[in-house]
């Protein structure tokens, strides 16, 4: 699956691994949520980065005390419907401060590509290929938002005043 | 009216564009059904029994003429000629092509209309008042805040796949006409002791299969904490809103299972973090978007000028007045109910002829100005007393006078089986058979205000749990039958109706009810007595003992 990073495909330097498998030396790795928190103290000491895949279901602010040990956030779209992953990636970027790579991961399709990048996600690992070649039409399809979110686009609120305002 | 500025249209032009895009990648299989059909839900298309349908957005129920008009041209070009106003400030069209959509969407969206979130499981179309701005009964017009919401929920990254669908009303008038208490945010605009502006939140209200009251979470919330407010309530929604069974997953289940006041508790919690954040409005802000409300230039005129006085020696126009014409807070003006519940057709179905009539007298008498209300009547907010007999006359020839308002037969009916693919049973035609039985304009003014309400199915789309008398079709062994409840309410008072006994069939609900209506004639302690409140004080029994015994 073609990730996106700021609007260019890229190669993926995480390594997908499972919970059973042997974490590969030197290697950046991509884990599940439950293997992390078990070798939360022995994944301290780890010279090569690790990332974490965050459910949809469990409440972010639980990674709070891990944030400055990971390289990557991939949160979870288990169908392209369930929405609960933009209010995660929202907290995470304007609540806990995470400045780090955030993915979104699972069932991502190109007409939910601009409310993602929106709502913080800087990293898409898209379904299908036509949309990742999609990507930039998908996201500069709207020159109006309305609302303030995540991303620095002006929001109307303020536009409509004149004054744009970084971030609002 | 809310004038849309060059951002509106610069938006509206690119979602037109988008939904235009999305339909040619769902016909070359680009897309999926499934990864289509919450995109075209969410630009108002369903699809239904027999074709697509084409649900357009009234925001805060307000129209001007030149917009209903494009209706009626929608209407004529795309449909059958008619289209179908619905309980949420909405109009339905239930013959469109899908080829022919994005030119339907993009005819209406020239004059600012559209159906973006009529549908989908995200904020809907804010509903309110169908007399703001108008009704001397308000502390401000709620519309401004219905705006602010628009604006604020359409698109919204975060809430656009929401558990389910959101509906949010707001009423800012004591006597609730836009049934705040049953919508999954009621917001009641009022003033406070040191006379400052700010909302009662009511969460969690709602019909549908498992139907709740609101619940009050806060007093009063300064209005410039609206958005902020709100966000909070939906990010604890999106998070924590059931999402393991459709049924169960509007916000009135996470209240109710975790209770009002540790649902408050998350809101407030959350809240504090983005209470002082860039939702914030300022008082420009809010300046600007009331700023863009217009307002018409009202004559200085007296009330009861002598055109009135004379016509009401006529009794049809002095009918019609007494129970069509409404207080205006301007002297010598009235707000006019137009009945779209003439006896026999679909309650809430207007013409395209019906619709370009409308916009014609709007435009003549009334400032342009056109509003919907939930109860599936037009509205004309602004009309001078002294051009009332001459409306009514025009009204009259349309078949657009029937003066019925909040009588027997201005039934609020869901399209039902006729039209829906999720019913179980008529609704329509049940809707006009009750009408018929009181065709006698007389005998309906006799029973006096008395609001039914008729489902087909479950999901409640009539409101029958808040009707006086509210009636749902259920399928019993492959055969259409009928559940009777009395005593609901939808406005500040209320409450669900009350079973009043077993299902009946399709044959006998009209007799039913007739029956219903003349218990309530022989047990009302006097004309004044309405119908909702002898339920209220002698409960459903004594209308099921005599009921069910005649049948």
């Amino acid at each position: 699956m073609p990730l996106i990073e700021n609007g260019k495909i890229i190669e993926d330097r995480f390594v997908r691994v499972g919970d059973d498998e042997a974490l590969p030396e030197g290697a950046a790795v991509l884990i599940g949520v439950d293997r992390f928190l078990r070798e939360a103290e022995t994944l301290k000491g780890r010279q090569a980065p690790v990332g974490v895949i965050w459910p949809n279901d469990r409440p972010i602010a639980e990674i709070a005390p891990y944030l400055d040990r990971l390289s990557l956030i991939a949160l979870v779209f288990p169908i392209f419907r369930d929405g609960r992953a933009y209010s995660q990636a929202r907290l995470l970027r304007e609540r806990l401060g995470w400045r780090g790579p955030l993915r979104a991961t699972g069932n991502v399709l190109r007409d939910q590509f601009l409310l993602m990048e929106r709502s913080g996600f800087d990293q898409i690992e898209a379904v299908k290929g036509a949309d990742a070649d999609a990507f930039d039409e998908a996201v500069h399809r709207y020159t109006v938002f309305y609302q303030p979110a995540t991303d620095e686009r002006p929001s109307l609120l303020r536009q409509r005043l004149g004054r744009t305002v970084r971030g609002v | 009216m809310y004038a849309y500025d060059e951002f509106d249209r610069a938006f509206l032009a690119e979602r037109v564009d988008e939904f235009r895009d999305q339909v040619v990648r769902r016909l070359s299989g680009a897309l999926t059904e499934d990864e289509f059909k919450p995109l075209r839900l969410m630009n108002g298309v369903y699809l239904q029994l027999h074709a697509y349908m084409l649900r357009i957005a009234i925001p805060y129920g307000t129209l001007n003429a030149d917009q209903l008009r494009r209706m009626a041209h929608v209407a004529r070009t795309y449909d059958r000629g008619y289209g179908h106003f619905t309980t949420r400030q909405n109009i339905q069209f239930n013959w469109i092509k899908l080829e022919e959509l994005p030119e339907a969407m993009a005819a209406l969206a020239e004059v600012g209309v559209h159906g973006i979130q009529t549908s989908g499981n995200c904020i809907r179309n804010v509903t309110t008042d169908q007399w703001s701005g108008a009704t001397p009964e308000e502390c401000d017009d709620p519309r401004i805040w219905a705006e602010i919401l628009r604006q604020y929920s359409t698109l919204h990254p975060e809430f656009t796949y929401l558990p389910r669908k959101f509906k949010i009303a707001i009423t800012a008038a004591a006597h609730d006409r836009a049934a705040t208490k049953v919508h999954d945010v009621g917001l009641r605009l009022h003033r406070n002791a040191q006379g400052e502006l700010g909302f009662e939140v009511l969460v969690g209200g709602g019909l549908g299969r498992t139907p709740f009251v609101g619940k009050s979470i806060r007093p009063f919330l300064p209005v410039r904490d609206l958005l902020s407010y709100i966000e909070a309530i939906m990010r604890v929604y999106n998070q924590y809103g059931r999402r393991d069974n459709i049924y169960k997953a509007r916000i009135k289940i996470l209240v109710h299972e975790i209770g009002a006041e540790a649902f408050a508790k998350a809101v407030e919690a959350e809240w504090e973090a983005i209470r002082g954040g860039a939702l914030h409005l300022t008082d420009e802000m809010i300046a600007e978007i009331r700023g863009r409300f217009i307002y018409p230039a009202f004559q200085a005129l007296e009330d009861d000028p002598a055109e009135l006085v004379e016509a009401l020696k006529d009794a049809r126009f002095a009918t019609w007045y007494r129970n069509s014409v409404h207080k205006h807070k301007v002297p010598g003006h009235s707000i006019v109910t137009i009945s779209l519940k003439p006896v026999g057709a679909p309650p809430g179905d207007a013409t395209a002829d019906q619709m370009d009539v409308v916009a014609d007298l709007a435009d003549d008498y009334g400032f342009g100005e056109i509003r919907v209300g939930h109860e599936q009547n037009l509205c004309l907010p602004n009309i001078a007393q002294k051009d009332l007999p001459e409306l009514w006359r025009r009204l009259d020839a349309a078949g657009l006078a029937t003066p019925n308002v909040n009588l027997v037969n201005d039934i609020i009916a869901c399209p039902g089986l006729d039209y829906c693919a999720l019913a179980n049973a008529r609704a329509i035609p049940v809707a006009q058979e009750i009408a018929k039985r009181f065709s006698d304009l007389d005998r309906a003014r006799g029973i006096g205000r008395l609001h039914i309400n008729i489902s087909g199915c479950i999901n409640a789309c009539g409101h029958h749990h808040v009707g006086h008398i509210g009636i749902l079709g259920v399928e019993k062994n492959g055969q259409e039958f009928y559940q009777i409840t009395l005593g609901g309410r939808a406005d500040e008072h209320a409450q669900l109706g009350t079973l009043l006994g077993p299902a009946v069939s399709y044959e006998q609900v009209p007799g039913l009810i007739e029956d219903v209506v003349d218990t309530y004639m022989e047990l009302r302690a006097g004309p004044h007595e309405l119908f909702i409140d002898t339920v209220a004080r002698l409960g459903v029994e004594p209308f099921k003992e005599r009921v069910y015994a005649a049948h």
